[in-house]
């Protein structure tokens, strides 16, 4: 069993916290001038995505947990699982709902996503940064509106509602931020 | 020959805070040259080492005249030992600007070596010392903050403002019920010992120190007996180490003492800190022979105070970290 010391804390290291896989995501070295001296964390639970403190003697350790960043190439949806596929391999893998969670509204097929692995299963399924899909569905804006203030809602083909200008029309592509949800050009 | 082309090679602080510091080493020069206090330079490697099981030394090795099969010295953690040899032989008030050393510390607030400002004034003692390095810091900040006139309070006032417990009566248990009151996360190994200095540390540093010298300097003052490190211990009931440290903005600035100057209850300490290292599993460490000999003939009352001047500058500066304000940190070394 790998484990690392506080030594060897840093911001992205992945380890074992009360049975489930965890990111550390600030690592902080406090020590009075004469005294015990203590790692006080920030850290993430990949299952539930909560962020939690924790305090460690130094010279503890923990259990390292086995999870990994890969990129893979999204397939498709079987009703059930999503699939994506590695690009250089062209090993396959499944993913299920609680690793996409509400990510799925961002899933295109053939984009390119990063599927943190536990134990060789999917975790997390975080689709790119921007993501460019069609609208499915919105109102016809005002004619000569080019400001794009105001703004309405528009379905897009994997689902999603986003806001965007009135001056962008049914059929359209445009480019999203999947982190914010917000609307950034047409494409 | 390695290449490098990441870019580290560059300085951490800007040149303005590099300017800065440079303009309060002179004042602080000024300060103790108006006040006749002598600058003095001690050397930073020792034949021997602290004993202080908080504190954990970085050594090296000399070998050629004088010792041709070579002889390991120490890197001082601060130039207490030396300071107090000068004393002993007549130097009268001293200070002296140097770079100190410290295994294993890293982090916002930790660099391995750091810039310490140490002084030791001939017949004051700890509250006098408190007063004058308020003065000290009170014309150094000045220019860059305003505070509201310092605060002294005891240890036990601290825990009682901040923890609501007496750190001198309570159990272990009184300090878990109050780390859990104040949720404060307790280290596994924590959870069940009993060695109160430890639960005093986790609180001191969780719950206490963040509210500490808020727009004010605050000197915290009368320490267990068991943290006395080299400052005499007044009897009482709890017996107090006459010991301070000062915070500003909840960042610990300077530790001071009113100086232990027995020479048998010196020697007391350095075996039961030796024994506690034993005990911990840290590695045994000579003790420093010379300065017994300087106690046993007689050091002058006097009280002295180490001063983190990198911190000092990183809060006149407005700074995060203490890499945001030397040039070059360990790990741009």
């Amino acid at each position: 069993m790998a484990t690392y010391s506080t030594n060897e804390f840093k911001a992205g290291l992945k380890v074992m916290l009360d049975g489930d896989p965890a990111s550390i995501v600030e690592n902080e070295f406090v020590k009075p001038g004469k005294g015990q001296a203590f790692s006080r964390v920030r850290i993430r639970n990949l299952k539930t995505g909560r962020t939690i403190e924790r305090t460690f003697k130094s010279g503890e350790t923990i259990e390292a947990a086995d999870v990994v960043d890969v990129e893979m190439q999204y397939l498709y949806n079987d009703g059930q699982f999503w699939h994506f596929m590695n690009p250089e391999s062209y090993e396959q893998l499944a993913a299920d709902k609680n690793a996409v969670g509400d990510n799925a509204k961002w899933m295109k097929e053939q984009d390119v996503c990063i599927i943190t692995l536990w134990n060789g299963v999917p975790l997390v399924v975080e689709p790119p940064n921007t993501v460019v899909l069609k609208i499915v569905e919105t109102d016809p804006g005002l004619k000569g509106d080019t400001s794009g203030g105001g703004g309405k809602p528009a379905t897009l083909e994997t689902g999603a509602v986003v806001r965007v200008p009135l001056f962008v029309q049914n059929g359209e592509t445009i480019k999203v931020n999947t982190r914010t949800g917000e609307y950034i050009s047409r494409a | 020959m390695p290449s490098n082309d990441s870019g580290d090679w560059q300085p951490t602080a800007t040149l303005d805070i590099l300017k800065l510091r440079a303009r309060m080493l002179e004042r602080i020069r000024a300060f103790f040259s108006e006040r006749g206090v002598l600058e003095v330079e001690t050397p930073i490697l020792s034949n021997a080492a602290t004993t202080d099981p908080a504190l954990a030394s970085l050594a090296t090795r000399y070998t050629g005249p004088l010792f041709p099969h070579g002889q390991t010295f120490y890197l001082h953690t601060s130039p207490e030992f030396p300071m107090k040899r000068l004393l002993a032989a007549g130097s009268g008030s001293i200070y002296q600007v140097c770079r100190v050393f410290r295994d294993g510390e890293a982090g916002r607030l930790h660099n391995p070596e750091f810039t310490m400002i140490e002084w030791y004034r001939v017949g004051f003692d700890h509250h006098r010392l408190m007063d004058e390095t308020g003065e000290l810091m009170t014309q150094l900040l000045a220019p860059s903050l305003s505070l509201q006139p310092p605060e002294k309070l005891t240890y036990r006032e601290a825990f009682q403002r901040h923890a609501g417990l007496d750190p001198h009566a309570v159990t272990a248990e009184e300090f878990a019920r109050a780390a859990g009151r104040h949720h404060v996360d307790v280290p596994r190994d924590l959870r069940d010992h009993n060695d109160v200095g430890v639960w005093r540390d986790l609180l001191l540093t969780h719950l206490i120190e963040p509210g500490l010298g808020r727009g004010r300097l605050t000197f915290l003052y009368d320490y267990p007996a068991s943290q006395a490190s080299l400052a005499r211990v007044q009897p009482g009931n709890p017996p107090l180490a006459a010991r301070f440290e000062l915070y500003l903005n909840g960042v610990e600035l300077a530790n001071g003492f009113h100086e232990l100057a027995d020479a048998n209850e010196q020697r007391t300490r350095f075996e039961r800190q030796l024994h506690d290292r034993t005990a911990a599993g840290l590695p045994a460490v000579p003790t420093d022979a010379r300065l017994l000999a300087a106690l046993t003939h007689g050091i002058p009352d006097c009280a002295g105070v180490a001063l983190g001047f990198d911190r000092l500058v990183m809060l006149a500066a407005g700074a995060r970290s203490i890499a945001e304000v030397i040039p070059f940190p360990i790990d741009r070394a």
